[in-house]
């Protein structure tokens, strides 16, 4: 079966710097993937171009089906982009983001509703505005925004950042929820022994290439009994595949 | 298309509702010069009178530059324009809708300032179906072109200087058509205003055609 | 050579445009010559036999029009002497127009096409026709001097040249930006696209605005031009022409230059980006502008 994401040697430019240099990647339905690498990588730049934000101009480039080289656009709806910036408005209250993005991104209503009650923003805070929330709060809010959409691939960029610890295990309990009804996660994580447990696998990136230059091997693990364990009590060892 | 630019329209206006810059900041700041021209201009001689239809205009105009920088700001948030063009909007859509919420705004503003001149300035409303139909033509003007301007000084570090460079040139003959058909209103001679009615009314056809084209093209470009 | 076409090949398609043409058409009047670009790597300077020709062919001309204009040409019954700043007033608002026409042509190709080439003539357009407009105003405003006494009249094509500077200088100020140069070129495009729709809507508005107003206007005492005064006209014409061609591809060359400067290799580029990855520091890496 095709792969959900498939990068082969990808170039992708922003403004005229190379950002990505060469970048391998394969990911099947139902994985969970993590980038690693330091920063300036590119992994930021890779979950951009898989959501179809930033133009590749080299190598091959297919994600759910869509040939990103030819047309970027087509591929934003079926994703899900988690960034660095929250993408929400300061002046209205989270109800009023997450029902706008809902039908920004034509979700349906009860969609909506179930993301807002599962991201745990409780009613109370429905009706505050983003501006006096928390970091983990709004965090939560942008995530309600994401699972309104339900999207078939998930890119998170460092989900984890900044959150408390109850708000990254909602992160990992959401990723594992989504990726048992069907989607495809992949991220960046600087929070390396959680990303880790999470994920199936992980792929190293340093300068905008896969280091090595080449795909990274999943190596079989049991994710069902890892995500059992959590990272205090001593995951199992993901498959790490990269060239000292 | 309609659905979406609705959708925009109705968060900008809700953002106004909460926040109201428009009406805290914008408005008395459109009364403070109107107040201002008072004072560089003789209130009690025949000047004032006869320069209300351009000082009224001159006013809405400054008012909407700083409208229309406050809605163009809205979408330079953090990460906004990432997740708008993630979204299913249609660019043409939400260039609408961001026009229609300034247009609303500018509405509120120019009844404001239409009682703030006939109280301060003494004005004398006659002609009002010209007055209404300028009024129409003139806020549909300045907000489609203020919308597209808006969106091409987006998220530059010099926007606020190079927004009322870039737009107030365009805007001067809207300026002159609308101080013309008040004029011609106030006068009452309103035959003379309505083709300048028209003028307006092209322009801000103009004005939608190229704003609802060019959007998309700018929210990918930079 | 552009790096950032999506789907397209790296290596720069040259300029639609073929090559050469400033050569060939260099000699005719009105500017044509201005819209061919020159193809392919960078010369050492901008000059070239095609440039030195039209630059030659302008001094002589220009020494004609001072020719015909002071001395030959008549003064006017009505208006003596001032009429003979007509004869550089007008080209020099025809060429303003045919600059901005340039700089909307151009960006509406260049939103269409993405060639650079067309980036450089809108930028090119908009500069030289800001230069013929302020002769138009300087000549324009010693115009109403000695004729109405005042150095500014809100004269139609007066005021709309005004307008239009304006109009001009928000264009290349935007060009100035400090950003990304695709989205630079890509906000410039649109504006430059408007600037012609801009200019008509003005020009309609204001010489409407100025008939209600039986005030002075250059145009109403426009003199019945003839014999000697006509063929002064068209020297004037001519030469000015010719300066507008000269300065055209000049401009036009030094804008393509710079783009080349800053256009990076892309190849160049991806191997130095790969060499980081063997042994660079990573913590040391700043993503240029």
């Amino acid at each position: 079966m095709e792969p959900v994401v498939h990068l082969r040697d990808a170039v992708a430019l922003l403004g005229r710097f190379p950002a990505l240099a060469g970048v391998d990647l394969d990911v099947e339905r139902g994985e969970i993937v993590l980038l690693r690498g330091p920063n300036g990588a590119g992994k930021t730049t890779v979950l951009r171009a898989c959501a179809g934000l930033v133009p590749v101009v080299r190598g091959e480039a297919r994600v759910l089906g869509h040939d990103l080289r030819r047309d970027n656009r087509p591929v934003r709806r079926r994703v899900g982009l988690l960034g660095h910036a929250t993408g929400l408005f300061e002046d209205l209250t989270v109800a009023d983001n997450v029902t706008f993005w809902g039908r920004a991104y034509r979700a349906g209503r009860d969609d909506v509703d179930a993301a807002l009650a599962v991201t745990g923003l409780s009613t109370r805070l429905r009706d505050v505005p983003v501006a006096r929330l928390s970091a983990g709060q709004r965090r939560r809010t942008s995530l309600a925004c994401l699972l309104a959409r339900r999207p078939e691939l998930w890119l998170l960029d460092e989900p984890h950042g900044g959150l408390d610890h109850d708000a990254r295990e909602l992160v990992d309990r959401l990723v594992r929820q989504a990726v048992a009804a069907g989607a495809t996660v992949v991220m960046s994580s600087h929070d390396l022994d959680r990303a880790e447990a999470l994920a199936d696998r992980v792929v190293e990136l340093a300068a905008g290439t896969t280091v090595a230059g080449r795909r990274a091997e999943p190596v079989e693990r049991d994710e069902r009994a890892a995500a059992a364990v959590t990272p205090e009590q001593g995951a199992a060892p993901t498959a790490v595949t990269h060239v000292a | 298309m309609w659905r979406d630019a609705t959708l925009v329209a109705g968060r900008d206006l809700r953002v106004e509702a909460r926040s109201r810059v428009t009406v805290n900041q914008v408005a008395p700041f459109a009364l403070l010069v109107l107040i201002l021209f008072a004072f560089a201009l003789d209130p009690e001689g025949p000047v004032l009178e006869r320069a209300t239809p351009g000082l009224y205009w001159v006013t809405v105009l400054f008012s909407a530059l700083l409208a229309i920088a406050r809605s163009a700001k809205l979408d330079e948030a953090d990460g906004v324009r990432d997740a708008l063009r993630l979204s299913a909007l249609d660019p043409a859509g939400v260039f609408a809708g961001k026009a229609l919420a300034v247009a609303a705004e500018l509405v509120a503003l120019e009844l404001l300032l239409g009682a703030g001149v006939v109280v301060l300035y003494g004005a004398d409303p006659a002609g009002v179906g010209l007055l209404v139909a300028t009024c129409a033509a003139a806020t549909a003007a300045v907000a489609t072109a203020g919308t597209l301007y808006g969106a091409l000084v987006s998220g530059l570090r010099v926007r606020e200087t190079l927004l009322p460079l870039l737009l107030l040139p365009v805007l001067a003959p809207v300026l002159i058509g609308a101080t013309r058909a008040f004029d011609a209103a106030l006068g009452g001679v309103p035959a003379d205003g309505w083709p300048w009615c028209g003028l307006l009314a092209a322009f801000a056809v103009l004005y939608s055609v190229a704003g609802a084209l060019a959007y998309g093209t700018l929210l990918e470009g930079s | 050579m552009t790096a950032t076409t999506p789907a397209g090949p790296p290596s720069g398609p040259p300029p639609t445009a073929p090559a050469a043409g400033a050569a060939g058409a260099a000699s005719t009047a009105g500017g044509d010559a201005g819209r061919r670009p020159p193809a392919g790597a960078g010369p050492a300077h901008t000059g070239s036999a095609a440039t030195r020709v039209i630059g030659w062919l302008a001094l002589a001309s220009l020494a004609l029009l001072v020719l015909y204009g002071l001395i030959i040409s008549p003064a006017d019954r009505e208006m003596d002497d001032v009429v003979r700043l007509m004869y550089v007033h007008v080209p020099s608002a025809t060429y303003l127009y045919l600059g901005c026409f340039l700089t909307t042509l151009a960006s509406g190709m260049w939103l269409w096409k993405r060639t650079p080439g067309w980036d450089a003539l809108a930028e090119t357009g908009a500069e030289v026709a800001l230069v013929f407009a302020f002769v138009t105003l300087l000549t324009g405003s010693l115009w109403g001097r000695p004729t109405w006494g005042t150095y500014w009249t809100w004269d139609a094509r007066l005021t709309t040249t005004a307008v239009l500077t304006a109009l001009l200088a928000g264009y290349l100020a935007l060009r100035r930006l400090d950003v990304d140069p695709d989205a630079r070129s890509t906000r410039a495009a649109v504006v430059g696209l408007l600037l012609v729709p801009n200019v008509v809507i003005v020009n309609r508005s204001v010489e409407w605005w100025r008939s209600l107003h039986q005030s002075a206007t250059l145009a109403r005492i426009d003199p019945t031009i003839e014999g000697d005064m006509l063929v002064a006209l068209m020297v004037g014409f001519l030469a000015l022409g010719l300066v507008f061609a000269w300065l055209t591809i000049h401009r036009f060359r030094v804008a393509w230059l710079e783009q080349q400067a800053d256009r990076v290799d892309l190849d160049a580029a991806l191997a130095a980006r790969r060499a980081e990855a063997a042994d660079g520091d990573p913590h040391e890496k700043v993503t240029p502008a």
